[in-house]
């Protein structure tokens, strides 16, 4: 068994329940497993398993119903909204469609991920958000609005929000969904890159087997639960 | 713009950069805001105008103190006030002295146009009672028929109005006398009337051989210096025993006649709804624009929830652009209201103008609506849940 301290993720006996009376449905059921600090997970499974259930249960965007929920230390059943809303901040977002605002070039977009920390200065926020789209490979777009850009352009600057405020934790749901093969590993490679140099914790949700060799941990789950946890080599 | 806004904030103005995106949704929402600012700067002018035009005869005399009819609203219009109350007035050692003033409407057939001059009948001898704008000479008045005229009225030309002296007296027919106007003073046409007209008390009984010299339509008096003009009042209304009679202040007369014609007349009840009307439109206009503009977003509002920005944020995004809405709509607004109100003082010669008042309350009221309009467009932002983004 790993240290708390080196889990950022822990999860006991967590069941979720979407409706309410006759219409209640569980989607989870008594899930059980921790995630360690640095790694790169991999959750698969067949569609309407839960997948994305667990994801906002751990990206505090959806309240713990019952069980328990740990996220870098912090107990997320019963926590309060501001505490989750702070805690956010030290997470990374990637969905599955891009999420831009479509009024903000790219690089005002980046500077959004480092805003929310509110005492960063102007020159600061500028200069790192320029750093990161450099990574991205998007040094010579950085003014271009959302709907200049390709797909997998949009997707890398949804990255680069994603990761310039240095966050524990990445969450990504099928970011490569939308891609074309070329622009979804060229994506998967930066997230797993950027998160090894560092340190970031990545939790990623995908169909795409090329992304499970990638990977150093594979959960899958079925009907809410976790039918295997494997780590390949 | 940008960057100023960016300096204001602290932060990426994007209400403004929201805003601008759509160029054209951007001016049509500005004309909007401009549209109601319009709307309410020429009622307000209006109603204004009114205010000049209600106060403006007050302006020809001096008093103290006005005793007028039960049903007289303003000055310009009368009803009969017995004189012996002005004996019994001047009784009041604190009173010294007293003139009875007399009005009516005198048509004058100009021809192509046909104007009514509201006319005053005033002691010649009494300059005190006149105000000192008033500059030409009352012994003018001593002759029978004379008059002295308002050079603004409608229908006099600028021309003829200055070729008035009194070696040179302009003559006009009304109901078959023969008027010779002396001199000209500054009034101006009004709703009531195109214009005035000073003549002696004696002229006016002439003119109207109905009306009787023991009343007057209304009693100035002027009060001992140093006394208090609301005490003499009370004391008058205690002495005079005719209860029906308005016995006021000059100013507490002024006052009330300008509340009366804004409120109770329903050309000022009307005017004030279309203000009302003005207010209501900004507010539902900017209402419209900010909601829909929330409602487009909020895939990116419920994204910047999930990274972590709170509730004030949204809310400075709307106030931000409630405020870029309203500033940018006052301008265009005050340009447009000031041009029609221009142009409605020269076809109406009503006193219509742009008052600086008038700019800073329309702008205080446009932030104002604005930030409301801003208020209750925020409800909607709570619509954004970042759980549906996955
Ligand atoms: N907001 C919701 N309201 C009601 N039921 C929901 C809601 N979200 C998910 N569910 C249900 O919960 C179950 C798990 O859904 P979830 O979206 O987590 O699956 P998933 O593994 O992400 O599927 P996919 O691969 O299609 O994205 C499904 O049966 C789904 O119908
Ligand atoms: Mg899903």
């Amino acid at each position: 068994m790993e240290t708390p301290d080196r889990d950022v993720i822990e999860v006991r006996g967590l069941n979720h329940w979407f409706g309410i009376g006759d219409a209640r449905k569980q989607a989870l059921y008594d899930l059980n497993f921790a995630i360690e600090a640095g790694s790169f997970t991999v959750l698969m499974g067949p569609s309407g398993s839960g997948k994305t259930t667990v994801l906002t249960l751990l990206g505090c965007l959806r309240g713990v119903q019952d069980g328990s929920v740990r996220l870098l230390g912090e107990q997320l059943n019963g926590a309060r909204e501001t505490t989750l809303m702070t805690l956010r901040r030290h997470l990374g977002f990637i969905f599955q469609a891009h999420n831009l605002h479509e009024s903000l070039t790219a690089l005002q977009n980046v500077i959004m991920g480092i805003q929310v920390h509110g005492d960063v200065s102007d020159e600061l926020a500028h200069t790192a958000a320029t750093h990161v789209l450099k990574l991205v490979g998007l040094a010579d777009r950085i003014n271009y609005l959302p709907a200049n850009l390709s797909g997998g352009q949009k997707q890398r600057v949804a990255v680069a929000r994603a990761l310039v405020g240095n966050p524990a934790l990445v969450l990504a749901d099928e970011p490569t969904a939308a891609l074309d093969g070329d622009s979804a590993s060229e994506v998967v490679d930066l997230l797993k890159r950027l998160g090894s140099t560092r340190g970031t914790t990545t939790l990623l949700v995908t169909h795409d087997n090329r992304i499970l060799e990638r990977a150093d941990r594979i959960l899958v789950l079925e009907d809410g639960r976790i039918v295997s946890d494997t780590a390949p080599q | 713009m940008s960057r100023l806004l960016q300096r204001l904030f602290g932060r990426l103005p994007i209400g403004w950069l929201q805003l601008t995106h759509n160029r054209t949704r951007f001016a049509a929402a500005i004309a909007g805001v401009a549209f109601a600012n319009v709307l309410v700067f020429v009622q307000l002018g209006i109603m204004n105008s009114m205010a000049v035009a209600t106060l403006r005869p007050y302006e020809f005399f001096r008093a103290d103190i006005i005793i007028s009819a039960a049903d007289a609203n303003a000055i310009a219009d009368g009803g009969n006030v017995a004189r012996q109350w002005m004996l019994q007035a001047l009784a009041n050692p604190d009173v010294i002295e007293g003139m009875g003033l007399f009005v009516a409407n005198v048509p004058w057939d100009r021809g192509q146009t046909d104007i009514s001059l509201t006319t005053f009948g005033i002691d010649p001898f009494k300059q005190d009672f006149i105000s000192p704008k008033i500059t030409a000479d009352l012994n003018l008045l001593q002759v029978n028929d004379a008059a002295i005229l308002d050079r603004l009225a409608r229908g006099i030309t600028r021309d003829e109005a200055v070729a008035i002296r009194p070696q040179t007296p302009l003559s006009f027919e009304t109901d078959g006398r023969t008027i010779k106007a002396y001199n000209t003073f500054s009034g101006g046409g009004g709703f009531g009337g195109d214009g005035y007209m000073l003549v002696s008390d004696q002229t006016f009984l002439s003119l109207f051989p109905a009306r009787s010299s023991a009343a007057p339509d209304h009693i100035l008096l002027r009060t001992r210096p140093g006394t208090s003009v609301d005490e003499v009042s009370e004391h008058l209304r205690g002495q005079i025993s005719d209860s029906s009679l308005r016995i006021r202040s000059y100013a507490d007369a002024m006052a009330e006649d300008l509340r009366y014609q804004q409120t109770r007349r329903p050309t000022g009840v009307i005017f004030g709804f279309g203000v009302f009307i003005g207010i209501l439109v900004g507010l539902i206009i900017i209402y419209q624009v900010l909601s829909t503009d929330v409602a487009d977003h909020l895939r990116e509002y419920a994204t910047f929830k999930a990274m972590g920005y709170g509730s004030r944020f949204f809310l400075g995004i709307v106030f931000e652009e409630a405020l870029v809405l309203g500033v940018f709509g006052f301008i265009p607004g005050l340009i447009v209201g000031t041009t029609i109100l221009t142009v409605m003082a020269k076809v109406t010669t009503l006193p219509l103008s742009m008052t600086l008042a008038m700019a800073a309350s329309v702008f205080v009221g446009t932030i104002a609506v604005s930030s409301l309009s801003g208020a209750i467009a925020t409800r909607r932002v709570a619509a954004a849940d970042p759980a549906d983004l996955f």
